[in-house]
């Protein structure tokens, strides 16, 4: 599938997650996606940021401007070298979660999205890949 | 900016989120807010997010223990001026703010906090 644009942020601090935020932000609006879709698209971005950071040590999004006519769509990639999730399948589930939080991230992540990935090794890392079609 | 204002408002707080909030400055506000409702005994804390034009799961959680550390001390929070889209988003994220009161804008949250407190004089 073409990809007419890519470009990478890395993901260090809560600082890079508002910036992981505001690109996706960018390019989902160039792409006129509705507003609602960007907020969707956005909201999911920063919860896969912000688990990133958290859980995976820090890491990185690779941003993808898709074409796939008469469709065009944005992928997302969050890559980190944490500690990897032993089982995703319960990670996904709401409420599940080892730090402090809600547990919604990654379910509600999906949801927001039309397709989801997950790969993830325990002790090399996490891959998580997100695309919102328009 | 490394802090958000909080205005006095008779015996209210209000507080205009205006950025993009990084986790450390909603952490801040949450501190900033618990201290101004203990100083000025406050019996109501407005929060306009209207300017927001994202609410993930850790902005969800920061307004849902702001609201329940002020019922703590007395004091009722209001939400106003929620953007549709990130009603609607929320919604699929499954986070509810339960515990959290909501109005449209300022001036009828305002009313519901003012109702709010005379209701808890009378008691
Ligand atoms: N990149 C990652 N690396 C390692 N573990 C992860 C990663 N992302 C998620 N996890 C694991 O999956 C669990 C669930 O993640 P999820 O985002 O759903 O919830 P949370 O981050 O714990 O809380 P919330 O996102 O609601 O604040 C996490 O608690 C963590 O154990
Ligand atoms: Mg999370």
């Amino acid at each position: 599938m073409p990809v007419l644009k890519e470009e990478t942020v890395a993901i260090g601090s809560d600082a890079d997650v508002v910036l992981v935020r505001q690109l996706v932000r960018r390019r989902a609006q160039e792409l006129r996606f509705s507003l609602v879709d960007q907020t969707k698209l956005v909201t999911a971005a920063s919860e896969l940021a912000r688990n990133a950071l958290e859980h995976g040590r820090g890491g990185e999004m690779l941003l993808q401007v898709l074409q796939d006519p008469p469709r065009s769509g944005l992928r997302l990639v969050f890559a980190d070298q944490g500690p990897g999730i032993a089982n995703v399948e319960l990670a996904m589930k709401d409420g599940y979660t080892t730090g402090g939080g809600l547990g919604l991230g990654l379910g509600g992540a999906k949801r927001l999205v039309n397709e989801f990935a997950v790969e993830s090794t325990p002790g090399k890392g996490t891959r998580i890949t997100v695309t919102k079609w328009h | 900016m490394d802090r958000i204002p909080i205005l006095r408002m008779g015996e209210f707080l209000l507080v205009t989120i205006q950025v993009d909030m990084h986790d450390q400055l909603a952490l801040t506000l949450q501190d900033d807010l618990t201290a101004q409702i203990t100083r000025t005994g406050a019996r109501g804390v407005l929060i306009d997010i209207s300017s927001l034009d994202v609410v993930d799961s850790f902005i969800g959680r920061m307004l849902g223990s702001i609201a329940s550390m002020a019922r703590l001390m007395n004091a009722e929070t209001v939400v106003v001026g929620m953007q549709p889209s990130v009603a609607i988003t929320l919604v699929e994220l499954g986070l509810t703010l339960h515990g959290i009161r909501t109005a449209l804008d300022v001036e009828k949250g305002m009313a519901l906090l003012r109702a709010s407190a005379a209701g808890r004089r009378r008691a």
